[in-house]
């Protein structure tokens, strides 16, 4: 479904992504695990054309989409929750949710706001409050609702546990492999908690300064001795 | 939404004199500098020949007014526990946004009915169709500041392009009001997404300064294309509006009617001022429900994502090009019927009409109105516009209750007098029990 090929992503004269190639297949939770700086959040954001790979192609649905404007890019199908999950904090919930549904013009809306509403319970409690006054992981639920809205085929989810209680990125964990479950909504998870991800999806690929150095089926990488090296012991 | 309880207050007690007084001394210090040269000498002509007259005592006036004012103020917010206020920002702005279209209602029934009110004089509504010009101008940049949020400093200059198209255009091509309006409005348009374009990129500063130069260079322009324009000497004998068609003359054209003829009633100079009057206001209520009806609308709702987050807009598919560049034209529109109303109003024009004053001003009723809300700009306008005028009896302190007034409101409502964001999307599919949406 998403193939990314040798990309390469620079921010002035710093090379952020050197070569990356990955694939995500349809119906798969894939994760990109990796430190900080590793360029995880550079990687999700030249899948949507902001910022432009310098080289590579990345094909969604056999489309090169390398050039495409961001819009574009939304319109196809693919969502993004992004990091930090810059909600629109003077608007409220549901303006938020509306605000998602833009690249289908909401003739879904009330459809797809219960949708939203069954999976994230607390959101229709709040459906009037602004997005401001919501806790971090009622923001986070807002943010993946309001990716929901565009009915993506691709979801990108850009560390969805920042700066959330442990117990809240269960639940949000938990949320995400019913959104793939039950929809069969093709997700790649970009995490610094990386056993929590490799917990929920079905492949992995590990990325550091700007690299893939490996990749595998979750259990395999939960297995290797190197990533838990690196990646889990210590904290979890 | 509760209010967080006071904050401690600083380690020295609650008065804490000495930094205070420090303070006030330091405020009435900067007066003081200020007061030496502006108010301390005064030019005065005196036997032929102009001399400098020395004033001490106003100055020491001034300085003392300066320092026990601030002393006041300073002690006066140290004894009033400072609640954070939620986004909503106060009870008023509250009350005023849940019963905005019953105190909007009330307003335009005030409006239509003011010419005939007992009250009413040449002087009050003329005051009033200024009052009317800066709402106008302040819907219309409201779209631009107030929902895009993108700061302009120029607005002034679609003002300008507007009461320009229709004076040229009634000069070089013979244009009537009624044909120049659409037009003007168009132009006024296209020069907005001209700005547009270059400032696509900018925000906060660097939008606000390349704006402001839009502004100036608009002026400069029509300044000197002396050819064109007429230069300084602006262009007079613009014509009157029409009543679509039917003139206000008292002796019209051989074989037409004019405006009193046809409804059968004398002729009186004021049927012109009153006629601009309902135009301005009809203009105006246009603009309201078009920007109240805009802001409904997928385009109204993105300006407003725009301003909160322009990374997250184009995560979520929204174009951001067009997105600011429909505020700008949109915006600029309205500016541009405001300006073609000027000129017809006036009769002249000319560039020093459109200084950047004028935009300071309408910034202004947008900022102080609380940026976004209709109600606000009205308030706000009327602040701005009514304010000098009730103030002319105090003559050279006019401008100093004005400007002791902003503070003032800058002081109690910083974030503008009305500052409460109504919600425009409400769901019914579940809700019975809940209110209906304004």
């Amino acid at each position: 479904m998403l193939e990314v090929e040798d990309v390469h992503t620079r921010y002035g004269h710093i090379e952020a992504l050197k070569g990356v190639s990955l694939e995500v297949r349809r119906g798969e939770i894939v994760t990109i695990i990796g430190a900080n700086g590793a360029g995880k959040s550079t990687l999700l954001m030249t899948i949507c054309g902001n910022p432009r790979a310098s080289a590579g192609r990345i094909l969604f649905e056999g489309e090169d989409i390398t050039e495409l404007p961001t819009y574009e890019i939304v319109r196809r199908g693919i969502s993004q929750a992004p990091e930090g999950r810059r909600i629109f904090p003077r608007m409220t919930v549901l303006e938020n949710l509306q605000m998602g549904a833009v690249p289908n013009g909401g003739r879904y809306f009330e459809e797809d706001v219960e949708q939203v509403f069954e999976l994230f319970p607390r959101l229709r409690e709040r459906q009037h409050q602004r997005g401001g006054t919501l806790s971090g992981g009622e923001q986070q639920m807002l943010c993946i609702g309001r990716a929901l809205m565009a009915r993506p085929k691709l979801l990108l989810l850009d560390e969805p546990s920042l700066g959330l209680a442990p117990m809240l990125v269960r639940q949000i964990f938990h949320s995400i492999v019913e959104i793939n479950r039950t929809r069969g909504l093709t997700i790649l998870l970009v995490e610094q908690n990386a056993y929590q991800a490799l917990r929920i999806a079905h492949r992995g690929y590990v990325l550091a300064t700007g690299q893939i150095v490996m990749e595998g089926t979750s259990a395999q990488l939960l297995a290797d001795p190197e990533v838990r090296a690196a990646y889990l012991e210590g904290g979890h | 939404m509760s209010l967080t309880p006071a904050t401690p207050r600083s380690a020295a007690g609650p008065l804490d004199l000495p930094a205070r007084l420090r303070d006030a001394g330091l405020a009435a210090f900067v007066a003081f500098m200020l007061f030496l040269p502006l108010v301390g000498f005064r030019l005065e002509g005196a036997e032929g020949r102009l001399g400098l007259a020395w004033r001490p005592d106003w100055v020491v006036i001034g300085t003392a007014a300066v320092f026990l004012g601030h002393l006041a103020l300073s002690i006066v917010r140290s004894l009033r526990p400072r609640a954070v206020r939620p986004a909503g920002a106060g009870p008023f702005g509250r009350f005023v946004s849940r019963h905005a279209l019953w105190l909007g209602g009330a307003g335009v029934a005030f409006a239509l009915a003011l010419p005939f009110l007992p009250f009413s004089s040449r002087y009050v509504i003329d005051v009033a169709t200024t009052l009317l010009i800066y709402v106008m101008l302040g819907w219309g940049l409201n779209i631009v500041v107030g929902l895009a949020g993108l700061l302009d400093l120029g607005y002034v200059a679609f003002y300008a392009v507007g009461a320009y198209s229709f004076a040229l255009g009634y000069h070089w091509f013979g244009l009537g009001f009624w044909e120049a309006l659409p037009l003007s409005g168009a132009l006024a348009a296209l020069f907005g997404i001209l700005l547009g374009f270059p400032v696509l990129r900018l925000r906060g500063d660097y939008l606000a300064i390349v704006t402001l130069g839009f502004g100036e260079i608009i002026r400069i322009v029509l300044l000197n294309w002396v050819q064109v324009t007429r230069g300084p000497n602006g262009i007079s004998g613009i014509p009157r509006p029409t009543f679509f068609g039917i003139e206000f003359t008292r002796q019209p054209a051989e074989g037409e009617l004019a405006f009193h003829q046809l409804f059968g009633i004398d002729y009186s100079p004021d049927h012109r001022v009153i006629f601009l009057y309902y135009l301005i206001l009809a203009l105006a209520l246009l603009t309201n429900v078009f920007v109240l009806r805009l802001r409904r609308l997928p385009i109204g709702r993105a300006w407003e994502a725009l301003r909160e987050d322009e990374i997250a807009c184009k995560a979520l598919g929204i174009n951001p090009t067009n997105t600011k560049l429909t505020a700008f034209a949109l915006g600029a529109m309205f500016g541009g019927f405001a300006g073609t109303f000027f000129a017809t109003r006036q009769g002249f024009i000319s560039p020093e009409s459109f200084t950047f004053i004028e935009s300071a001003t309408i910034l202004a009723i947008v900022v102080l109105g609380g940026m976004g809300s209709q109600l606000g700009v009205v308030l706000a306008a009327a602040v701005i516009v009514l304010l000098p005028e009730f103030g002319r009896e105090f003559e050279q302190f006019r401008m100093l209750l004005f400007g002791a007034a902003m503070v003032g409101i800058m002081v109690w409502r910083p974030r503008g007098l009305l500052a409460h964001r109504e919600p425009t999307v409400r769901l019914h599919v579940r809700g019975a029990h809940e209110e209906r949406p304004r």
